[in-house]
C-alpha cells in the first residue's frame, strides 16, 4: 500500500517536472522518439502556452489541497467513527456558522482563481498588430492554408499510409501526426490565424502553441501565436467532423525568419510552375500515374482505396455512371461538386488543372472502369471558363 | 386480492400502479444500460491499441453517438424516473402518483422511441454518427438518412420525460400526507421536485432544436446553414441551453438518494438539511446561465467568455456545500459499510474528483487546452458514472428489500461494488492523462504516445461491464426469494417508506399517515 502511494506521489511530481525537462530538447526535429506515459499538459513554446500551463497547475494544486482536507476528514471518520469499533453517533445536524463558512471560503478561493484566469484570457484575445496573417480553412478532412498577401496557398493532408492504419505495416513514430505539407511559419513573429471552415465545424488545435479555435462555416474566428523556438509542433482537429475526424492532423514547422522567406518564395515559384504545366499535353500513362497519387490523398478518404465507396454514404467510383459516362459530367462532378450531395466537395479550387485532369483520367481507367480515355489540363481550364 | 395486481401480461400493459410502472422503468433502464454498455465496449475494444482492428471509423462514430444517447436518455433518466415512481408516493404518504394513466403512457412510449432509435443501426447509411451533441451542420447537411428517425425518437423521449415530470410535480405538490410541509419532505423528494421543473423547462428546447433540424433537412429552411443565411453556432446555443440543465437532471436526484443513505448508515441525521435544499435550488438556477461554457472555443466575445466562466465557477460553491454536508454527516457518526453505503461513499469521493476537473474546465483559458480532449471524457464520466449510475445502484440496494420483501446477498453486493469501483477508476482515470497529453475525443485511432493508457482503460471497461452481470444476478435472486426483510430493513432509517411492511403493499397508504 505504501509503495502505491509512493508511486502515485512520484507520478504527480513527474507530471509537473517532465514537460519542463523535455521542452529544451524536444524543440528541433525531436518527436521522432515516441514519448510514452505522458500525464500532463505541455508547457509549449509560446508565452500564452506557458501562462496557460501555470494556470492549469495552479488550479490543479488548489484542487489537490481541497481534496486532501475533505477526503482527510472523510477517511478519518471512516476509520475512527465506525460502529464496529463501538463508536456512538453524535446527533448534531446543524450549525449556521459552519455552513456560512463553507460558502464564504470557497467563494474567496474562486476569486483567487478568477483573477489570473481573466488576465490570461485578455492576452489570448489580443490579436492586434500581427506581423503575418494566415487563413486556415477546415475541409472534410484536410486543412487549407492561405498566406494572406502572397500567392502561397495549399492543402495539408494526412501522410500516414493506409497500410499503417490497417496494421499491414509497422507504425512510424509520428503515426497519424504527419502531413504531406506542413504549415511553415517564422519564429518570434506575431502570427494571426483567421480560422474558418468549408463544410462542417472543425477545430484547429496545436497544444504546444496553446491555440484551439473552432473552424465554423460562415464565420471567421481569430487567434494568434508567437513561437519562441524553431521546431515541429503537431496537433489534430478537435471537433467531431465526420468519419475521418481522427485522421486530420496539423503540423506546424517554425523556422528562422530568413529561412521562412526563402521557403515562401520557393513555394510561390513552384505554384507558378504548376500553372505553366496547364498548357502541356500529357500522355495517358503520365496522367494515370499522377492521378493515382492525387486519388490517394484527395479521394481515398470517402471513395476508399478500392474505389468501392461506402454504401449509403459515399458512392462507388468503380463502375459508376459518372466515371464511365460522358466526360463533361465527370468533370463537372469533380470540379463543381455534387448538386445533391454536400459531402462531394468542389475540387475545382482545391486542385490544380493538372491534378484534376490526372485524377479524372485515373478514375476512368482504374477499378476496372477501363474507359482508357484522357482529359488534358487545358480541357479542365476550358471547362472551368465555360 | 380485491386490490391486488391483475395476473398476466395485461397487468403490465394497462397498469396505473406506481410500483408496477416504477419497476418497468427500472428494468427498461437496466436493459438500455447493458445495450449502451456493450456499445462502450465496442469503442474500448477498438481503442485497445492503435490502428483500426475491429470497426471502421464510420461505425465507430455511430457507436459513440448511440452510446451517449442511450446512456443519457435510455439508462440514467428512466432509472431516476423509476425510482421516483416507486419512492415519491411512499415517501410523502400518497396512495399513488397523481396522474396514473399518464404515468402508464409516459412509460410505454419509451420502448417505441428506443426501438426506433436502435433500428437506425440497420438502415442504409447507418445510425446517427455525429456525436450525442449532434452539432449542425454535420447532423443536418452531412448526416445519414436515418437522422429523421433519430429526430422522431428524440421527440418521443422528450414527451415521455415531460409527462413524467408533470406527474411528479403534481404528486409532490398535491398528495403529501397531512403535516408533511415542504421543509419536512425527504431530500429525494425535494431534489426530484426541482429536477422535474428543470425537465419541464428544457425538454421543449430540445424538441425545438431537433424540429429546426427537421425543417433544415426536409423543408428547405436554413436555421443552421451559413450558406442560406443561418448560423451553425445557433445550434450549439440552443442545444446547450437544454444540454447543460440536462446534466443536472442526471445528478440532482442522485443527491437526494445519497442524502437518504448516508444518514442511515452513519446513524446520524443529515447535516444541514435546509442548506441542502437551498444548494440544490441554487445549482438548478445556475445551470440555466452557464450553457456556453461548452462553447468556449467557438469564438465568443470576451465579455461572454468571462460571464460564462465566472458563472460556471460559482457552481462549485453550492456543490461544495453539499459535499461538506455529507462529510459532516459521516463525521462522528457510527458507520457501517453495507453495499448501499459503499456505493454512496464512492459517489461522494469520485463525484468530488469529477467536480475538481469540472472546476479546472471552468477556467476558460485552460479550457482551450482541455476542450474536446479525453480530459473532458474523463471529467463527465467521473461525474456521471459515480454520480448517476453509482447513486442509482446504491438506491436499488437500499430499497430493494422494501420492494421485494427479501434481503439481497451482501457478499455479492460487495463483489459488485469492488469490481465496479476498480473498473471505473481503471477505465476513466487514465483518460485524464491522455487528454492532457493531447488526445482529442471521438477519434477511432490515435497516435502511438497514447497507446499505453488506452490499453489500461480498455481493460478497466471490461471489468466494469462484468460487474453489472453480478448486479443483475443479485437482483434476480432477491426478487425470487431470500432472507425475509424486516419492515425497517436497516437500523433505524428515517422516512415514511420504512413504516409500511416489506414488501410494500400494492396500494401503500389507503388512509394517509399523519406526519408530526
Amino acid at each position: 500500500m505504501l509503495m502505491g502511494f509512493k508511486r502515485l506521489f512520484a507520478l504527480l511530481t513527474i507530471s509537473a517536472c517532465v514537460p519542463a525537462a523535455f521542452a529544451q530538447e524536444a524543440s528541433q526535429e525531436a518527436a521522432e522518439e515516441v514519448q510514452r506515459w505522458g500525464v500532463n499538459m505541455t508547457q509549449g513554446v509560446t508565452e500564452v502556452s506557458r501562462t496557460t500551463y501555470d494556470l492549469h497547475m495552479l488550479i490543479f494544486w488548489i484542487c489537490v489541497a481541497i481534496g486532501v482536507v475533505v477526503f482527510g476528514v472523510m477517511f478519518y471518520s471512516m476509520w475512527r467513527h465506525r460502529k464496529s469499533k463501538g463508536y456512538k453517533a453524535a446527533q448534531f445536524h446543524e450549525s449556521l456558522g459552519v455552513e456560512l463558512a463553507w460558502t464564504i471560503v470557497p467563494t474567496l478561493i474562486l476569486i483567487g482563481m478568477a483573477i489570473p484566469a481573466t488576465k490570461t484570457l485578455y492576452d489570448i484575445y489580443d490579436t492586434k498588430e500581427a506581423d503575418l496573417d494566415i487563413m486556415i480553412t477546415g475541409y472534410q478532412w484536410k486543412w487549407k492554408y492561405d498566406y494572406l498577401g502572397s500567392d502561397v496557398s495549399f492543402f495539408s493532408n494526412l501522410s500516414t499510409p493506409q497500410s499503417q492504419i490497417q496494421n499491414q505495416q509497422p507504425k512510424s513514430a509520428n503515426y497519424l501526426l504527419e502531413v504531406d505539407e506542413p504549415l511553415v511559419v517564422p519564429v518570434n513573429k506575431k502570427i494571426r490565424f483567421l480560422i474558418t471552415a468549408n463544410d462542417v465545424i472543425h477545430a484547429w488545435w496545436v497544444p504546444d502553441l496553446a491555440v484551439k479555435k473552432d473552424a465554423i462555416p460562415g464565420f471567421v474566428n481569430e487567434s494568434w501565436t508567437r513561437i519562441d523556438e524553431p521546431g515541429i509542433y503537431r496537433g489534430q482537429c478537435a471537433e467531431l467532423c465526420g468519419k475521418d475526424h481522427g485522421f486530420m492532423p496539423i503540423v506546424v514547422k517554425a523556422v528562422p525568419e530568413d529561412e521562412y522567406h526563402s521557403w515562401l518564395s520557393d513555394r510561390a515559384a513552384a505554384a507558378a510552375r504548376i500553372k505553366e504545366l496547364t498548357n502541356k499535353t500529357f500522355t495517358f500513362d503520365e496522367l494515370y500515374a499522377r492521378g493515382e497519387k492525387i486519388y490517394n490523398s484527395a479521394c481515398v478518404a470517402c471513395h476508399q482505396a478500392n474505389g468501392q465507396g461506402i454504401p449509403g454514404t459515399f458512392p462507388a467510383i468503380a463502375g459508376s455512371k459518372v466515371a464511365t459516362g460522358p466526360m463533361d459530367g465527370h468533370m463537372s462532378m469533380v470540379v463543381n461538386g455534387s448538386p445533391s450531395n454536400p459531402a462531394m466537395q468542389a475540387f475545382g479550387a482545391q486542385l490544380s488543372e493538372v491534378d484534376l485532369a490526372a485524377v479524372i483520367t485515373y478514375q476512368r481507367s482504374a477499378f476496372g472502369n477501363n474507359m482508357g480515355d484522357t482529359v488534358q489540363p487545358i480541357d479542365i481550364l476550358n471547362f472551368k471558363n465555360k | 386480492m380485491a386490490h391486488g395486481p391483475k395476473p398476466g401480461f395485461t397487468r403490465w400493459l394497462y397498469t396505473t400502479n406506481h410500483k408496477d410502472i416504477g419497476s418497468m422503468y427500472l428494468w427498461f433502464s437496466f436493459a438500455m444500460f447493458l445495450l449502451g454498455g456493450c456499445m462502450a465496449l465496442v469503442i474500448r475494444a477498438e481503442l485497445f491499441q492503435p490502428g483500426l482492428q475491429i470497426v471502421q471509423p464510420d461505425f465507430f462514430n455511430q457507436m459513440t453517438t448511440m452510446h451517449g444517447l442511450i446512456m443519457v436518455f435510455g439508462a440514467v433518466m428512466p432509472a431516476f424516473v423509476g425510482l421516483a415512481n416507486w419512492m415519491v408516493p411512499m415517501m410523502i404518504g400518497a396512495p399513488d402518483m397523481a396522474l396514473p394513466r399518464m404515468n402508464n403512457w409516459s412509460f410505454w412510449i419509451l420502448p417505441f422511441a428506443f426501438a426506433m432509435l436502435a433500428s437506425t443501426l440497420f438502415m442504409e447509411g447507418g445510425a446517427p454518427n455525429f456525436g450525442w451533441t449532434f452539432y449542425a451542420p454535420l447532423s443536418t447537411e452531412y448526416a445519414p438518412p436515418s437522422v429523421t428517425f433519430f429526430i422522431f425518437a428524440i421527440h418521443i423521449m422528450g414527451a415521455s420525460s415531460i409527462m413524467g415530470a408533470i406527474n411528479i410535480v403534481a404528486t409532490i405538490l398535491n398528495m403529501r400526507a397531512p403535516g408533511m410541509t415542504l421543509m419536512k419532505m425527504p431530500l429525494f423528494v425535494w431534489t426530484w421536485l426541482i429536477t422535474a421543473y428543470l425537465l419541464i423547462a428544457v425538454m421543449p428546447v430540445l424538441a425545438g432544436v431537433v424540429t429546426m433540424m427537421l425543417m433544415d433537412i426536409h423543408f428547405g429552411t436554413s436555421f443552421f446553414s451559413a450558406a442560406g443565411g443561418g448560423d451553425p453556432v445557433l445550434f450549439q446555443h440552443v442545444f446547450w441551453f437544454f444540454g447543460h440543465p440536462e446534466v443536472y437532471i442526471m445528478i440532482l436526484p442522485a443527491f437526494g438518494i445519497v442524502s437518504a443513505i448516508i444518514p442511515t448508515f452513519a446513524r446520524k441525521p443529515l447535516f444541514g438539511y435546509s442548506s441542502m435544499v437551498y444548494a440544490t435550488a441554487s445549482i438548478a438556477f445556475l445551470s440555466f446561465i452557464v450553457w456556453a461554457h461548452h462553447m468556449f472555443t467557438v469564438g465568443m466575445p470576451i465579455a461572454g467568455e468571462l460571464f460564462f466562466m465566472y458563472a460556471t465557477m460559482l457552481i462549485a460553491v453550492p456543490t461544495g456545500v453539499k459535499v461538506f454536508n455529507w462529510v459532516t454527516t459521516m463525521f462522528r457518526g457510527s458507520m457501517t459499510f453495507e453495499t448501499p453505503m459503499l456505493f454512496s461513499i464512492a459517489f461522494v469521493i469520485l463525484f468530488t474528483l469529477g467536480g475538481f476537473s469540472g472546476l479546472m474546465l471552468a477556467i476558460a483559458p485552460a479550457d482551450f487546452q482541455y476542450h474536446d480532449t479525453y480530459f473532458v471524457v474523463a471529467h463527465f464520466h467521473y461525474v456521471l458514472v459515480p454520480g448517476a449510475i453509482f447513486s442509482i445502484t446504491a438506491g436499488v440496494y437500499y430499497w430493494l428489500p422494501k420492494w421485494t420483501g427479501n434481503m439481497y446477498n451482501e457478499t455479492m453486493g460487495k463483489v459488485h461494488f469492488w469490481m465496479a469501483f476498480v473498473g471505473l477508476n481503471v477505465t476513466f482515470f487514465p483518460m485524464h492523462f491522455v487528454g492532457l497529453a493531447g488526445m482529442p475525443r471521438r477519434i477511432p485511432d490515435y497516435a502511438l504516445q497514447f497507446a499505453d493508457f488506452n490499453q489500461i482503460a480498455s481493460v478497466g471497461a471490461f471489468l466494469f461491464g462484468a460487474a453489472q452481470i453480478v448486479f443483475l444476478f443479485n437482483v434476480i435472486r432477491t426478487v425470487k426469494g431470500g432472507k425475509k426483510a424486516t419492515d425497517e430493513v436497516w437500523e433505524n432509517p428515517e422516512g415514511l417508506e420504512w413504516s409500511v411492511p416489506s414488501p410494500a403493499p400494492y396500494h401503500t397508504f389507503s388512509t394517509p399517515p399523519v406526519v408530526r
